[in-house]
């Protein structure tokens, strides 16, 4: 069970944005795409989904457990899309639709590829909820997106992403939006979840120090091409693209410590 | 070191609106009870997250804002926000702002020679306005025959240099930024922060950073203030502060960063 | 935007050109039939009725043997005069009601909006007919009426336009630089509320222009004796069944006016856009033009 990129082009309106990407991202691992923004990683990202924006064609290949996904009608991706692959937004905000509940945006997924009826479905989003580390529930389900704060935002939208036990989680900078604290969080919660399934994920970002967080190989992107590809540890000690050094040497300087927590 | 800003008691407090008109007037409080001093020729950084009250403390020391309580004084004379524009200009001539979204502080439908020669029009400076503005856009890395550009030929980065050289076009002895590096890319942010301590390095300004990224204010600060919630919760030299925190959630904060860790 | 260059942009563009050119022959054509028309409208030659078009009536003439051409030209005079007062008073009334309803205390603000939210639920052309059944038709009834109408149409747009750009930053940072809030409004606001405003104002008067043309035509707008638009209409439809061109042509002369103000109105605010100048590829990002700065590392 693994997603294999290769020779990834993405053409937006005429222009070249991802320029022959491969990556692959084997059963259970987790893998971290970096780069700049204009780098084209969340198109990567949402190429695979076919969740690509108006204007913009892909070719190459993605294949998804020996399917190739490029060129797929909408129709059978769309089953895809939480069922085996899950993905999580950067904005919390606009991810979630602002006039249905929360709970109903849950249960919506499992409604749709587990077929499962109103009130089982409900009782389901709880369940998710519960699993997301949501405060009291019950009572969290009834409300509505904007009555929550960034961070049970994004909870809720990790809960609808993994609603269906997916194979593989794709994350699009999912905690670039939230304060540190909640970002803390929110990578801590990933981290166990994604270990106590097993599924692979597929974490994109522009920062350094999140990825060593959570990844355990790196993709490092520049305008549209993979630069540098190895375990974040091989990343972080002796970078060998200057794209990666230089976004380490800027990480570190504005870091104000490196090394284990205290 | 004399102080050059000195802010006590700083409260500021919105009505929030009626649900119903009978009801007590109910309020959200954005700033509590605030007392801040910048030394002249000091770097102050204040840490927080959102809501915390930052932005409201900033913009109360400017006179942009009213305090609903407290006072603040700049170089010994009582800031009265509520005052007109003309009779503010003598704090408009010391102080320069650079705000966070670089697309959203630069006046689209005006050229950048204007932009950034606004203050010295609105105070009525004398000397070569044009020569000032051309020297400035020179000083922050951009080329002077860019003044008939408009703000949306440059990238972020270097809009943010645009706004830079705005805030320091009229020789103001104190420069605020409301988290001028949140918006950028790191290897951008790298550059302006040179900028910023050039400037502090060669002209001796004085520096209010607001900012929730602790290695910035590290990098650049002799003091902080961490606040929370409209507190401040703890202040003192940097150093002090980010090796030994005493408040509980300074080291809450400190702990949430994520750190590279191979 | 530089002094005239704006105009360029605008003669460059197409629609541009056209609604600069249609605009300018209707007002032109105005002016002139003040002071000539190619006969008189009250000439009758009976000789020539229902003439096609050719020499010496160009456009034909009518079923009493007036000239067409001529009726045409008078009565583009009382289409610009209903499209620039309607115009005029849809300016400040829209204006005056978006400054109220965004710049100024918290309880002026929403009664304006309330005020605006009312005024808008009213048909401006049954409210025209009323007032006209009323007190006697006649142009001033349609250029009041619209001009209200469209200028409530004008706050209701305009307002939240003036509050986003109000709590813009660089209107706060205009104000961090000293300016006071009257040149704030003059620098700033007014300039970014333009583009809103430009369109809607050309809507309005295009639609004053068929507005009058209407409610002449029913009889509630201009008295016959007035050689508008609507009255002339009214006249050469009942005789469309003998002579049907000569109604073509005039309806080919309201809808030219229409659309020439809305595609100017369209294409001045393109033009007055800097954003969209330069020919640039707005996808590329701009190269980062660094030179030395001083203690900055190459």
């Amino acid at each position: 069970m693994s997603l294999v990129v290769r020779d990834l082009v993405i053409d937006l309106d005429g222009r070249r944005v991802v320029d022959g990407v491969s990556f692959a991202v084997p059963d259970g691992a987790r893998v971290g795409l970096i780069g700049e923004s204009g780098s084209g990683k969340s198109l990567t990202a949402l190429a695979v989904l076919g969740l690509l924006p108006q204007g913009a064609e892909a070719s190459g290949s993605i294949t998804w457990n020996g399917r190739e996904l490029i060129g797929r009608p909408d129709r059978e991706l769309a089953r895809l899309r939480g069922d085996e692959i899950g993905i999580i937004f950067q904005e919390p905000r606009t991810a979630l639709n602002p006039i249905r509940t929360v709970g109903r945006q849950i249960a919506e997924s499992v409604r749709i590829h587990e077929g499962l009826g109103r009130r089982a479905a409900a009782a389901r989003a709880v369940a998710e909820a519960r699993r997301v580390f949501l405060p009291d529930p019950q009572r969290i389900v009834k409300r509505y997106p904007h009555e929550l704060s960034g961070g049970q935002r994004q909870r809720v939208g990790i809960a609808i992403a993994l609603a269906c036990g997916p194979q593989l989680l794709i994350a699009d900078e999912p905690t670039t939006a939230l304060d540190v604290t909640i970002q803390a969080e929110i990578l801590e919660l990933l981290r166990g979840l994604v270990e106590e399934s097993g599924m692979s994920l597929v974490f994109i970002t522009h920062d350094l120090a999140v990825l060593s967080q959570i990844a355990t190989d790196g993709v490092v992107l520049a305008q549209g091409r993979v630069v540098e590809s190895a375990p974040v540890r091989d990343l972080l000690t002796q970078p060998r693209s200057t794209i990666t050094q230089a976004l380490l040497r800027d990480a570190k300087s504005t870091l104000w410590r490196t090394g284990g927590p205290s | 070191m004399t102080a050059l800003i000195q802010a006590t008691g700083l409260t500021r407090r919105h009505p929030l609106p009626k649900e119903s008109l009978f009801e007590r007037q109910r309020f959200a409080t954005a700033l509590e009870d605030a007392d801040l001093t910048v030394g002249d020729g000091e770097a102050v950084g204040l840490i927080g997250e959102s809501g915390s009250g930052k932005t409201t403390l900033v913009r109360l020391l400017l006179a942009l804002d009213s305090p609903t309580s407290g006072s603040v004084s700049f170089d010994g004379r009582p800031v009265d926000a509520r005052a007109s524009a003309r009779s503010l200009h003598w704090l408009r001539r010391a102080t320069g702002i650079v705000f966070q979204d670089p697309y959203a502080s630069l006046d689209p439908r005006m050229n950048i020679g204007r932009i950034v020669g606004e203050p010295l029009w609105a105070l009525g400076i004398d000397g070569d306005r044009r020569a000032r503005v051309r020297e400035v856009l020179e000083w922050v890395g951009l080329e002077a025959e860019m003044t008939d550009r408009y703000p949306h030929e440059f990238s972020g980065g270097q809009r943010q240099r645009i706004a830079l050289a705005r805030a320091i076009v009229h020789r103001p002895r104190v420069l605020v930024g409301d988290e001028p590096l949140s918006a950028l890319d790191v290897t951008v942010r790298a550059q302006i922060l040179d900028l910023l301590r050039a400037l502090r390095r060669d002209e001796g300004m004085t520096l209010v950073l607001v900012s929730h990224d602790i290695g910035v204010v590290r990098n650049l600060c002799d003091a902080v203030a961490v606040m929370k919630d409209g507190r401040i919760v703890e202040s003192g030299a940097t150093d002090r502060v980010l090796e030994h925190p005493e408040h509980d959630y300074t080291r809450h904060l400190l702990a949430s960063i994520p750190v590279i860790d191979p | 935007m530089s002094r005239g260059r704006w105009l360029r942009r605008l003669w460059r563009s197409s629609t541009g050109r056209f609604g600069l050119i249609v605009v300018g022959v209707v007002a032109a054509v105005a002016l002139v039939s003040v002071f000539w028309t190619p006969f008189s409208t009250r000439r009758t030659d009976v000789a020539d009725r229902w003439a096609l078009p050719g020499w010496p009536h160009l456009l034909g003439t009518d079923g009493t043997g007036r000239d067409i051409l001529s009726l045409i030209m008078a009565g583009s005079k009382t289409a610009v005069l209903v499209a620039v007062g309607a115009g005029a008073i849809a300016t400040v009334i829209g204006l005056a009601l978006a400054a109220l309803g965004a710049l100024t205390a918290r309880w002026i603000r929403e009664s304006t909006a309330v005020l605006v939210d009312i005024l808008i639920a009213f048909p401006v052309l049954l409210i025209a007919m009323m007032i006209s059944a009323v007190w006697g038709g006649s142009l001033w009834v349609v250029i009041w009426s619209v001009g209200i109408g469209f200028g409530v149409n004008i706050a209701r747009v305009t307002r939240p336009e003036l509050r986003r750009v109000l709590h813009s930053d660089f209107v706060l940072a205009g104000r961090a630089s000293g300016l006071t809030p009257a040149q704030n409004l003059w620098r700033h606001l007014l300039p970014n509320v333009a583009p809103v405003f430009i369109v809607q104002l050309s809507w309005g008067m295009a639609i004053a222009v068929l507005a009058e043309a209407g409610l002449s035509y029913l009889g509630f707008g201009a008295p016959v004796t007035e050689p508008s638009w609507g009255v002339l209409l009214a006249e050469l439809q009942r005789q469309i069944t003998v002579h049907p061109i000569a109604v073509v042509w005039l309806g080919l002369a309201i809808t030219l006016t229409v659309l020439g103000l809305n595609l100017l109105g369209d294409s001045l605010r393109d033009a007055t856009d800097p954003t969209l100048s330069r020919g640039r590829d707005p996808m590329a990002p701009p190269r980062e033009a660094i030179r030395h700065v001083p203690g900055v590392r190459a």
